[in-house]
């Protein structure tokens, strides 16, 4: 039932979409973190225009699949005359999803700063630069840690999506070798076994560093969240 | 009378107008993969919300074994993906002669997957009642069902709540994985609508946006009780 020898002739396809995956997923984070800045630093902003569209576009993003996003993307914007690579776009909109996810960790982390350390700043006199670098961030930033690392580890679980339109990660390198062989059990076993094992050498590793540093826990039954369908 | 009746009817001319105009004369059929979304999501947040329960409590089973293998469950559903333990058991089961229609499939697939989750859910609910509730009724000489029916899951139930909200929008969106095996729920008919069409942007505009008048009330109801569960404790 279970043919080895195939296992292993396949398992360079595979690793080849491995390195699709851990591109898509780093690539995904880097934008997700800077879409989630702007988004937090838009709900904080002064115009009003600007907070309640940052605050629609979350709740938008955070109540929409992800692969419905993915067929947006892929196959509506190019009829606009916006063309990307199928990984570009993947990398785009899980970047642009994602983000909306990382504007709430920012967001907690930073109201989770008692107030009185804004006013104690302010009293003493310090510029809102030297607010937010020496009294803020170094109090927020602990413990946005370990829910940013789970984001991490649920990008990662996202990814075989992008097979959806066209990408070869992981799941599209499965998908191909299914559909030219009409062998599914070993393909898709090897896909799910890449797969768990990235995400629980991960989900150690965060462990090992939130133990390390003595961070706060993550919120409970939040752990390493599978943004099912974009969320 | 005959004037209000014939108001009536241009009203009702006015609505069936509007519904054959572009973009809405998509709607209908949209509407019908929409109703097969709900289904499938109330299916399996059912049976997700019973296996969560039964997952954390076997978690915290006295036989070592038994926590082994629930411990497993959770992690290796919670370390891959849904869409491929959907493809797992769409595709590989039935070469091991266990075949199940796509709706079967989704349902368990779909159900399997949250009550990873879910069974976190309620551990942390658990865990979130202090000790001293369970010595206070212990020492009343309540047995360990009713320690847990009377005391325990009525505070539980209400640490729960919001995390159990935010799972349920997640099965909304993620009941549109299902389109990829062959099941004809919102995301399908939107792609069969563009073979059929070509109208690529209105499709999947609408179709974003059904998705969102499902998903959003129930954020804003989470949203609801979070509020309220933070006043009462």
């Amino acid at each position: 039932m279970f043919d080895f020898p195939f296992l292993v002739q396949i398992l360079p396809e595979m690793l080849k979409g491995l390195r699709v995956t851990v591109l898509a997923t780093l690539g995904g984070y880097g934008v997700a973190l800077v879409v989630g800045l702007l988004l937090a630093l838009g709900r904080r902003s002064r115009n009003r225009a600007v907070r309640g569209l940052s605050k629609v576009y979350i709740d938008f993003v955070r109540c929409t699949p992800l692969l419905v996003q993915l067929y947006f993307a892929f196959y509506v914007l190019p009829s606009a005359g916006i063309r990307f690579a199928a990984l570009t776009t993947g990398i785009l909109v899980l970047g642009f999803n994602i983000g909306a996810y990382v504007s709430e960790i920012y967001r907690s982390g930073i109201e989770s700063v008692h107030s009185g350390q804004w006013e104690a700043a302010r009293s003493l006199g310090l510029t809102s630069l030297h607010i937010w670098v020496k009294v803020i961030l170094p109090q927020a930033l602990p413990p946005m840690l370990p829910p940013l690392g789970n984001t991490l580890i649920g990008l990662f679980k996202e990814t075989p999506l992008l097979a959806a339109i066209t990408v070869v990660d992981v799941f599209g390198a499965a998908n191909g070798i299914a559909g030219l062989t009409y062998r599914y059990t070993e393909p898709y076993t090897a896909a799910a076994i890449i797969l768990l094992a990235v995400s629980l050498v991960a989900a150690a590793l965060m462990r090992g560093m939130e133990h390390r540093f003595k961070l706060p826990q993550m919120r409970a039954g939040n752990p390493g969240r599978d943004w099912s369908g974009a969320g | 009378m005959s004037n209000a009746s014939g108001d009536h009817v241009a009203g009702f001319a006015e609505l069936t107008k509007f519904i054959h105009a572009q973009p809405f004369d998509l709607l209908p059929q949209l509407l019908k993969g929409a109703a097969v979304t709900i289904e499938i999501t109330l299916i399996t947040a059912v049976v997700a919300f019973v296996l969560s329960f039964v997952v954390a409590f076997v978690r915290m089973a006295p036989l070592r074994a038994l926590r082994a293998v629930a411990t497993a469950y959770v992690e290796v559903l919670r370390g891959t993906s849904a869409i491929v333990q959907l493809y797992y058991l769409f595709f590989i089961l039935p070469a091991f002669g266990i075949a199940m229609s796509a709706t079967m499939t989704a349902v368990v697939g779909l159900g399997m997957n949250l009550s990873a989750y879910g069974s976190e859910v309620v551990r942390a609910g658990l865990l979130a009642v202090g000790a001293g509730q369970r010595e206070a009724a212990a020492s009343l000489g309540l047995s360990r069902v009713l320690i847990y029916r009377l005391v325990i899951i009525p505070q539980a139930f209400v640490v729960m709540l919001p995390s159990f909200g935010n799972l349920l929008i997640d099965l909304v969106k993620a009941t549109s994985l299902v389109s990829l095996i062959t099941l004809t729920e919102l995301t399908f008919s939107g792609r069969q609508m563009v073979v059929t069409t070509g109208r690529t942007f209105e499709v999947w505009s609408l179709v974003l946006l059904i998705y969102f008048a499902m998903a959003y009330p129930l954020a804003l109801g989470v949203r609801f009780v979070e509020r309220l569960t933070t006043r009462f404790r």
